[in-house]
């Protein structure tokens, strides 16, 4: 009648095993979020000899060379003002003819009429630029935006673009401060 | 004698670790959970650039890679850049092709919303992106998302 108890199993072991595996995945792991600069591109056009015609004070030119230097609007630049440039450039002067033309855009999520600036940026680059500059680039035209984007946050809703959590919000402040970066066919003057 | 004894039993008791494993296999589970395996091998180095202005990519099922830089293997591949697709060196006119398989794998809903990104070393010159990006256009993947690295880009 004697019921023979079955032998304790080991689990002595168990923790390492478990160690084991733990090591594996930690260093599998990659815990790293893709980061980036997102943009949209244009649809393909049918046909490239309709351009459409925009007003010269209303392009502002950025062109990059196969040495990677900037000429900004016919001037040499630097990457540092570029930034600066931009929101210069963007924020409406209405009655300024030194700047681009301005419109009035009716926002829906604020029910108001908001002045808003014509101008474009219009980036060129040659088949020579380095990717790094052109990312460069591409930054500060985004940090311009941004900044942009953040004055106009603050103006109607008192809080930071990216502070802000209601869509209705962000897509009123994407409707009033678009972003106009328009990017031309690459040249290849440079060579390789 | 019993003064001896009570000396022999004095000290500290050991640890109670029959609970060391579950705790173990906690941390096991969250590492295998959160655990995305690499799914291609990469061919081409991609040194990203820096930014400051970045997003973050959100939904990485729906972000298809394309991976450009000068090949690992240098000697075999020489430094030019060269596109890599999934597992293999592509040249420009595979791109439709991907996008369009990609584009096959995902759901009918989540079709619109796919993203590209572009894992671009960063002394790639910018005419075969350039040439990238024109075939993507044609393909229709319209959102891009150009890979970067937080930090602000020192001077030289």
């Amino acid at each position: 009648m004697a019921i023979k108890a079955s032998p304790e199993i080991n689990a002595g072991s168990m923790a390492d095993i478990a160690f084991l595996l733990l090591i594996f995945f930690l260093v599998t792991t990659t815990m790293d979020v893709d980061t980036g600069i997102t943009r949209k591109l244009p649809p393909p056009v049918e046909n490239n000899e309709e351009d459409i015609d925009v007003k010269d004070r209303n392009v502002l030119k950025i062109l990059v060379n196969s040495q990677d230097r900037l000429l900004v609007d016919g001037r040499p630049g630097d990457i540092s003002q570029l930034k600066f440039k931009v929101i210069d450039f963007i924020t409406p002067h209405p009655g300024n003819d030194e700047y681009p033309e301005v419109t009035t855009k009716h926002i829906d999520q604020l029910n108001r009429d908001i002045t808003i600036s014509k101008g474009i940026v219009s980036l060129k680059n040659d088949r020579g630029t380095s990717y790094d500059m052109y990312i460069q680039v591409q930054n500060e035209l985004a940090a311009g935006f941004n900044e942009l984007k953040d004055r106009f946050s603050m103006e109607m809703y008192g809080q930071k673009y990216s502070a802000l959590i209601d869509n209705d919000k962000i897509d009123a402040v994407n409707a009033a401060v678009p972003v106009a970066i328009s990017e031309a066919e690459p040249e290849d003057i440079g060579g390789k | 004698m019993s003064r001896f004894k009570s000396k022999k039993s004095k000290g500290s008791p050991a640890i109670n670790t029959s609970s060391l494993p579950d705790i173990i296999f906690m941390l096991l589970f969250f590492f295998m959970v959160t655990t995305v395996m690499r799914e291609v091998t990469l061919k081409v180095k991609t040194k990203l650039p820096q930014a400051t202005e970045i997003q973050k990519l959100e939904k990485k099922s729906l972000v298809s890679y394309i991976y450009i830089g000068p090949p690992v293997k240098s000697a075999l591949y020489g430094t030019n850049s060269r596109i890599q697709l999934n597992d293999t060196f592509a040249t420009i006119d595979n791109i439709q092709e991907f996008v369009t398989k990609e584009r096959e794998d995902r759901d009918e809903a989540d079709k619109k919303f796919i993203t590209t990104s572009l894992k671009v070393d960063g002394l790639t010159k910018m005419g075969i992106v350039s040439d990238v990006k024109q075939e993507l256009r044609k393909a229709g993947a319209l959102k891009i998302n150009y890979s970067t690295r937080k930090g602000k880009k020192e001077k030289r």
